[in-house]
């Protein structure tokens, strides 16, 4: 039971994304189609399991002192296993992506679940925590991108969605609409958080 | 000419924060006084100077002799790391002042993902060391303008009536966003 609250606690109560508001610069960047937003998701997801795994296993064994640098070199390991699979098995996903996938190394969401998760519980909850935030990050990239790959191109995951006559606001997945689209759906998270709370 | 065209590029065309979506972290974080933001910015972009640097020395005297530019992202995370911690320790020895002033921000500059952005650019482009090095200060100055015109905003947005559910993160996305459209008004200049 108390894995499977790992495992949810990360899609809604504390999405990464939309509620505790890391992972910013991915969110932002690749959220342009939905197709480049579950590419993100599902890699980083892949480095989040397996850092989280790694980390929670070697967690007696580091020192205090030096945990940062320890954890910054697992993550960024699993950072270049998966940056290789990409360009090796979903090249147009590598192209789309680009300088963001070395980048997951610095995805704050990563290190942040290694620091307060990992490095203070089991391996198989890691495991599955690692499962859950990197779902609710895939989700709130996906929520972001459908918004703006559907206003700013007419499209859907690449499906052409409207008539001839649609014109795009092509703002939308310029990075103005980024930050546009991102702070609205924060907005409206908000709000409806606080009106489950009243 | 080509130096002033890279240095017009990373400043205004392709602002490192406004269109690559490098360093928001920072950007949202540490803009909500002038104060604070200058001390930010000035730290990165010494940052982003060095690392530029000896990221591009490790590339074309280690990995590249040595054929491992699979390593890439691990060593240059390793490069930054020791660099921000020795930079830290240089100038608590030498200038205690300007160590007050930028300590806090030090340690938070390893994971700014516009200092490992700016390395990995620069090897993709091609930049030989001095361009590197043009690249690397202009990030810098591009993170600094960008975070100090919005820490101005932002100070503003502290009393501004705002509803509810905007207050805080989602306003200072809105206000980002029309930063934004501003500098897409640079865009194809200097080309």
């Amino acid at each position: 039971m108390s894995l499977f609250k790992d495992f949810s606690n990360g899609l809604i109560k504390e999405n990464p994304v939309l509620r505790l508001v890391l992972g910013t610069c991915p969110t932002l960047a690749v959220t342009t189609a939905v197709f480049n937003g579950i590419g993100m998701g599902l890699a980083a997801t892949a480095v989040l399991i397996g850092s989280n795994l790694i980390i929670s296993l070697i967690k007696k064994l580091v020192p205090n002192e030096v945990r940062i640098p320890i954890y910054v070199v697992v993550i960024a390991s699993f950072v270049t296993v998966v940056q290789m699979l990409i360009k090796a098995y979903a090249p147009d996903l590598d192209k789309s992506l680009g300088i963001f996938i070395p980048l997951i190394v610095v995805n704050c969401i990563i290190l942040a679940r290694a620091e307060s998760f990992a490095a203070k519980n089991p391996p198989m909850n890691s495991i599955m925590d690692g499962i859950g935030m990197g779902l609710g990050f895939t989700l709130a990239l996906v929520i972001i991108s459908a918004f703006r790959e559907v206003l700013g191109a007419g499209t859907f995951f690449g499906m052409q969605l409207f008539g001839a006559g649609f014109k795009p606001a092509l703002i939308m997945i310029l990075p103005p609409g980024g930050f546009l689209i991102f702070g609205l759906t924060i907005a409206a998270v908000n709000k409806l958080t606080a009106r489950k709370k009243a | 000419m080509n130096l002033l065209l890279i240095l017009l590029s990373v400043v205004l065309v392709n602002n490192f924060v406004l269109s690559r979506f490098l360093g928001i972290c920072p950007f949202l974080g540490v803009s909500k006084k002038v104060e604070t933001a200058v001390g930010m910015s000035i730290a990165v972009t010494f940052v982003m100077a060095l690392a530029s640097v000896f990221s591009w020395l490790v590339q074309e005297f280690v990995l590249v002799p040595l054929k491992i530019e699979f390593m890439q992202t691990i060593a240059f995370i390793l490069v930054i790391a020791a660099l921000v911690q020795f930079v830290e320790m240089v100038i608590k020895k030498t200038s205690p002042t300007l160590y007050q002033a930028l300590g806090v921000y030090l340690p938070l500059i390893t994971t700014n993902c516009a200092v490992l952005g700016v390395a990995i650019l620069n090897i993709q482009n091609n930049f030989n060391l001095i361009e590197t090095l043009v690249n690397g200060i202009g990030g810098g100055l591009s993170f600094t303008l960008a975070i100090v015109l919005f820490a101005g905003v932002r100070e503003r947005l502290e009393t501004a009536p705002i509803p509810k559910a905007l207050e805080g993160f989602p306003i200072a996305m809105i206000a980002a966003s029309l930063f934004a459209i501003a500098f897409l008004g640079f865009t194809g200049l200097g080309q």
